[in-house]
């Protein structure tokens, strides 16, 4: 009895242990853990501090009395807001518009206080004060403008399509009727290849690190989003990945705070403007996304605020 | 209060979406539990090992884990091309079967001993056993526990709304991903899971009320 005990244990660890490696593996082949955005380029990058930055907004207020401006931002897009977790440093083009926008307001690049906020929370968070600004690949669109206000748009990207470098067939958005499209779980770029227009065949999964790790398996066949995202996991597996086709709808990218801040809102979008025209932006644009592949295009024209 | 409105077909797919991976997981749930719950206690000592593995492995790995099992290694290494519905059913209906194997071994504890040695020595197999003697009286005392398996299953259903399936919560992400206000698509799935749950509820009540015998 005793030894037919100590037999079914040890293989039920056995088991076990088994189903997490394994798993552990997966993970880790799907980009969990990559080598990310080289860091050294953007340390290149600084922007002066401004001594005397005064704004007439109570979010701008609270956090010069607290001495640090707390801004939600991705971790998980690689070139564009990207956590190490070995460092916990933020890297990527949106964490270098954050930190233009923060040294406009008086605050350097260590007095910022990072929040890594999902987005599906991000009006939520906002609107709560959680986070002073909100800058994460974020589209501006008319419902959220309902909750939330805008400056910006900094960017302009559009959905696009990732696939394995020996594809042949899908070569844009139009040949993807029939095929298996991943994307995360109630994202929009899924809604939009979903339509009758393209009539792809769709798999929904919480992350983009198992959309590509299904693509690398053969279980889909593309991968949507933003273009921005898609270059950076396209030059995280160089040799297996590329982005095909047009971008196939627009996502201006903005800056997110709280509704009915105006003061701030226009001192974002002047700070965003001001470091457009001293080339700061450019060269962040280069150190950063430009480094995945993406051409570096004129900044759109500024919609938020009028 | 327009978040309902304006997506009615959605949240409609999504409750659908929900019921639909509770019930059909559910019945595998239970056909494989009470399979199960028999290995357990019968005399055959590999089937008996086979059910404490079964129990043990699934019943103490996270739910997520056993979905990332289902949706990254079986196709990999069993049938490729399977519906994500099957896989979410078959993740979902393996889990719950230990928690009901083991809700009915304890159900089947409450019988005295002696009835099934009673049973036997009539001459009785062991399958006649369980049949006419042990399981009918272990079902009443295993239905409120059941209740709350079933009640459990309906919320953990809604981890299959991550690996493409659609329902409640995969409803929620879409939403919210458009800008709808948070609280009001919260308040509404809320309401649409306690539908469920409510009905459930109801049913095993009612079943209790049923099958009560004086003891």
């Amino acid at each position: 009895m005793k030894l037919r005990k100590s037999v079914a244990l040890a293989a039920a660890v056995a088991a076990l242990s088994l189903t997490a490696t394994a798993c552990g593996g997966k993970e880790g082949s799907a980009g969990d853990k990559p080598k990310g955005p080289d860091g050294k380029d953007t340390k290149a990058l600084s922007y002066t501090v401004k001594k005397d930055a005064s704004v007439d907004s109570p979010v701008f207020k609270d956090a010069k009395k607290r001495g640090k401006l707390v801004i939600g931002a991705k971790a998980d897009q690689p070139y564009l807001g990207f956590q190490d977790q070995s460092t916990k440093e933020y890297s990527g083009f949106d964490i270098e518009i954050a930190k233009m926008i923060a040294a406009d307001l008086g605050f350097s690049a260590k007095q910022i206080e990072w929040k890594t906020v999902d987005s599906g929370a991000r009006e939520t968070t906002v609107s709560k004060g959680d986070v002073d600004l909100m800058i994460g690949t974020y589209t501006i669109n008319d419902e959220r403008k309902k909750q939330i206000d805008f400056a910006g748009p900094y960017y302009h990207a559009g959905a696009s399509l990732l696939v394995r470098k020996d594809e042949k067939d899908i070569k844009g958005p139009e040949t993807v009727r029939g095929k298996k499209v991943c994307s995360i779980v109630g994202s929009t770029p899924l809604q939009n290849i979903k339509k009758p227009k393209y009539g792809a065949k769709v798999t929904e999964l919480s992350k983009y690190s198992e959309c590509v790790a299904q693509m690398l398996n053969n279980q889909v066949d593309a991968v949507t989003t933003d273009d921005a995202i898609l270059m950076g996991y396209a030059a995280q597996n160089p040799g297996k990945l590329k982005v095909v086709g047009k971008p196939f709808s627009a996502e201006p990218y903005g800056v997110g705070l709280k509704k009915g801040d105006k003061a701030l809102q226009k001192a974002v979008a002047d700070a965003i403007k001001a470091h457009q025209e001293n080339g700061d932006y450019k060269k962040a644009f280069e150190a950063t996304i430009g480094k995945s592949g993406s051409e570096y295009k004129n900044p759109p024209a500024f919609t938020d605020p009028k | 209060m327009n978040v309902l409105t304006d997506n009615l077909s959605l949240f409609r797919e999504g409750f659908i979406g929900t019921v639909e991976l509770t019930v059909v997981s559910g019945i595998i749930a239970m056909v494989l539990g009470v399979i199960i719950a028999a290995f357990r206690v019968s005399p055959v000592p590999p089937l008996r090992v086979f059910g404490t593995l079964w129990v043990n492995i699934l019943r103490n790995t996270p739910l997520t884990l056993l979905f990332l099992v289902a949706f990254f290694i079986l196709p990999k290494i069993l049938f490729p091309d399977v519906d994500s519905f099957v896989l979410g059913v078959v993740a979902l209906g393996f889990y719950t079967s230990s928690f009901i194997a083991e809700a009915l071994r304890s159900g089947i504890n409450t019988v005295p001993m002696g009835q099934a040695e009673a049973a036997r020595a009539i001459g009785m197999s062991f399958t006649q056993v369980m049949r006419v003697v042990v399981l009918p009286q272990a079902t009443r005392a295993v239905i409120a526990p059941m209740g709350s398996i079933f009640i459990a299953l309906t919320k953990n259903s809604a981890i299959a709304g991550g690996f493409d399936n659609v329902d409640l919560f995969n409803v929620t992400k879409t939403l919210s991903n458009d800008g709808y206000d948070i609280t009001m698509i919260f308040i509404w799935v809320t309401v649409a899971y306690l539908i469920i749950t409510y009905a459930i509820n109801g049913a095993f009540r009612l079943l209790e009320h049923r099958m009560e015998v004086a003891r």
